[in-house]
């Protein structure tokens, strides 16, 4: 009998990378769905578009540096739907084509892949193309028009390199009750309106292709973290500070902040704050850690909101806080057992 | 978070809950046949090795003492069975190493009673005499550490013991020995720790029992005096509830302060076999000559609780219990913290608490694929001790070994497993852990 020889522990649990990945790209599969339920063809192709760069620049890159593929840990499939999630239903697609490049090129394996990359890759791709498309990353289409399973947005197909074509007539043309053309959150920042609640939960309000029904975004979540595929303290700290924050605000000047509902359910928050502060190589480990850098993403979210230039303030918050994480790390480490005073009995 | 107040079964922070397999406890100890040859070990304790006092060629009687202990932190060695001594010298053991051993080969004709004993009142011994007493036993702790009894219960003067902890929790996956000794042996505990009890000067004794063994829970209950000072408590089904800090911090809510041992908070730990024994065989004046340990694993017919001699060679061990062909991998202990052996012709000794055998595919795979740190944090979660374990991963693989034992607390790590369990990335941290260790030491002593 030959016999083998291995260290201990002998038993393991069932938990892998892969595992817990696959995880994420299944539970965002109801946003997916419910955002194609809402735009269409246009927000398909962009899904597709964008997810299916991620793979290639992933497999690519591995070919690159001479290492195995590393598509099959789903990482690069989290960060391009999670992308494309964040981008409006109507971005033309060749930009998408961008964003999903830069995210998985610079944001991850620039920095040598999965578990090194110190920022969210999808919202460094998110980061680049706000900056390098300014308008159409603003650009905002209806939602449920009637047309939307037979025909594209205008925009979508935007040939390469070229701006994509003026819709304001367009949309006029799928004559959509109430469309404006705007976020909730631009909408109270420059018109001081402040969308319902019930609106905002549903996700029957203008917004980008995967952020717009908070309770679905949340339902997601939850699942998740029941089975321990995501840490449930980082969205309790983000969403519990910015809710304090909005409500502080809102406790000094009722006129002008709006209740921190609103605050929790518009805009790119909630998104954030179960899927993209979650980040596991991203956010902090020790205990301590997570609570403070979701508290950070928090505040930071509701001061960019009110007092920045931008209307919506998640994607840099969450980027900061990932900034912060070998800091607050460091600085957070465990109390080691038997270093405190128990009490007797 | 200390206990919630509706929570009946005492428990530590942090921990795993891996799959249990405490299929073997609910079967009766059995006694095991004695081997043609038995291979004595001089040394199974931590302390000196005893010196061999018995010569090739010499017959020996069960029970008879062939090795005598060498100082106070050393234990003697009793013959396991009537026959004859066929060889002193080196002999594999299950560490990998050669250790100097006596053969013995048994006497098939015998009828292998214990003929040599010395049956003593045990209440008319004061401390002393106790304790002189207990080291010719040869016990030293069923546990795991093997730390020899009699040394463990000497509380030196200047330090007050308010509490001795019992450890029924078991909390390793598999085994069920010690379960099956506080079910069948409820009166050797009581015993054993009422002498415990008189040697260290303790005053009180908590028996912690894990959840899962609610018979055994029920069977102390039903044996404790009536004077209060033994009570039973229950614990979660954790692992590792049994480790000496966890188990004092959930029945007593002491931390033992880093790097100290238990005494230094007044308390004592000691295993619920090592007392069970004590309570048989100081009464009877006999030594140690065999042990229960649990035989379990997919990889044999016949799982159970075995009354197995000491120097059983393991490879008779494997035929008695109907060991599968298939059987690839044995692992002593348990599979958490157990050892896998290269040989089969290393023996049992007093220390070994279980016989695991595993065939291909039963275990998880050698060499998963590991990926990089995904800094999940999970290993943090479930650390007893509360170490970083990511952090001391990524150090590791950069062989700052110093820097994890300066900043980041290595020499805390008893290696109990959980951080390696719950790794997703399949990074095998504890045996990086060991191996920063043992280079750390190396260092410190050149």
């Amino acid at each position: 009998m030959s016999m083998e020889l291995r260290t201990s522990p002998h038993q393991v649990s069932d938990r892998s990378v892969e595992r817990i990945m696959k995880h994420v790209v299944l539970s965002l599969l109801p946003v997916c769905g419910f955002s194609i339920w809402q735009y269409g063809l246009s927000a398909l192709a962009l899904l597709l578009t964008v997810t299916a760069t991620c793979l290639a620049t992933e497999r690519l890159l591995n070919r690159a540096a001479k290492q195995p593929s590393t598509l099959n840990d789903w990482s690069a499939a989290i960060t391009g739907v999670l992308l494309a999630l964040t981008l409006p239903p109507a971005f033309p697609l060749w930009m998408a084509v961008v964003a999903g490049f830069v995210a998985i090129a610079i944001g991850k394996a620039l920095f040598g892949g999965l578990g090194f990359n110190v920022f969210n890759p999808a919202l460094i791709g998110r980061a680049f193309v706000q900056a390098a498309f300014p308008v159409a990353i603003t650009t905002w289409v209806p939602a449920f028009s009637a047309q939307r399973f037979t025909e594209l947005v205008p925009t979508t197909l935007t040939a390469p390199l070229m701006m994509p074509p003026d819709i304001v007539e367009w949309v006029k043309l799928q004559a959509v009750d109430a469309f404006t053309g705007a976020t909730p959150l631009a909408r109270w920042k420059f018109e001081n309106v402040v969308a319902s609640s019930y609106d905002l939960l549903t996700g029957v309000v203008t917004a980008s292709a995967g952020e717009t029904s908070a309770i679905l975004i949340l339902l997601c979540g939850v699942y998740l973290a029941a089975r321990k595929f995501m840490d449930w303290r980082i969205p309790v700290a983000v969403l519990g500070s910015a809710a304090l924050t909005a409500w502080l605000f809102q406790l000094y000047d009722p006129t002008h902040f709006p209740a921190p509902t609103f605050v929790l359910l518009s805009g790119g928050l909630m998104l954030g704050a179960v899927y993209m502060a979650t980040d596991m190589a991203t956010s902090p480990v020790t205990p301590l850690g997570v609570w403070i850098y979701g508290a950070v993403i928090g505040v930071v979210t509701v001061m960019i909101r009110y007092f920045g230039g931008l209307t919506e303030g998640v994607m840099y918050a969450i980027l900061l806080g990932n900034a912060l994480t070998p800091f607050i790390d460091l600085y957070t480490q465990p109390r080691v057992f038997g270093t405190r005073q128990g009490k007797k009995k | 978070m200390r206990l919630p107040f509706f929570k009946r079964a005492a428990t530590f922070e942090h921990g795993i809950h891996p799959a249990y397999h405490k299929e073997t406890g609910s079967l009766p100890i059995k006694r095991m046949a004695f081997a043609p040859r038995l291979i004595v070990p001089l040394s199974q304790h931590i302390g000196k090795p005893a010196v061999c006092c018995v010569s090739v060629g010499q017959e020996v009687s069960r029970g008879q003492v062939i090795a005598t202990a060498d100082g106070f932190v050393s234990l003697p060695v009793h013959a396991p069975a009537t026959g004859i001594v066929e060889a002193i010298g080196l002999m594999p053991a299950a560490n990998g190493k050669m250790v100097d051993s006596i053969t013995i080969r048994v006497y098939e004709a015998d009828s292998q009673e214990v003929r040599v004993c010395t049956p003593r009142d045990v209440d008319s011994l004061d401390k002393k005499a106790l304790l002189a007493a207990i080291q010719d036993t040869g016990v030293s702790g069923f546990g795991g550490a093997t730390f020899p009894a009699h040394v463990k219960l000497s509380v030196p003067p200047e330090t007050v013991i308010d509490t001795m902890v019992v450890n029924g929790a078991e909390c390793e996956p598999f085994l069920t020995c010690d379960h099956r000794i506080m079910v069948e042996r409820t009166q050797d505990l009581i015993r054993g720790i009422r002498i415990a009890m008189k040697v260290s000067g303790a005053p009180r004794t908590v028996i912690g029992v894990e959840d899962n063994k609610p018979d055994a829970i029920a069977a102390i209950q039903a044996a404790l005096p009536a004077d209060g000072s033994i009570t039973v408590q229950a614990l979660e089904t954790k692992y590792p509830q049994g480790a000496e800090d966890t188990i004092i911090y959930a029945l007593l809510g002491r931390e033992i302060p880093a790097g100290q041992r238990p005494a230094s908070i007044g308390v004592l730990v000691n295993n619920v076999m090592t007392l069970a024994y004590l309570g048989r065989l100081l009464p009877a004046g006999e030594g140690i000559i065999e042990r229960v340990l649990t035989v379990a694993g997919p990889g044999v017919e016949k799982p159970g609780n075995y009354i197995v001699p000491i120097g059983t060679p393991l490879r008779f061990l494997l035929e008695q219990v109907g060991a599968k062909g298939s059987a690839k991998e044995i692992i002593l202990g348990g599979p958490m913290m157990g050892m896998t052996i290269s040989s089969l012709d290393v023996p049992i000794t007093k220390g070994t608490s279980g016989v695991l055998a595993f065939g291909k595919g039963e275990l998880p795979e050698e060499t998963p694929r590991v990926y990089a740190c995904i800094k999940c944090g999970e290993c943090l979660n479930v650390c007893p001790k509360f170490l970083n374990p990511s952090q001391l991963g990524l150090l590791a693989a950069k062989r700052e070994y110093a820097e994890m034992a300066e900043r980041y607390n290595l020499d805390r790590c008893f290696e109990c497993g959980c951080c390696s369990y719950v790794c997703p990335s399949h990074i095998p941290l504890v045996q990086q852990f060991r191996i920063a260790k043992a280079v750390n030491r190396e260092k410190a002593s050149a």
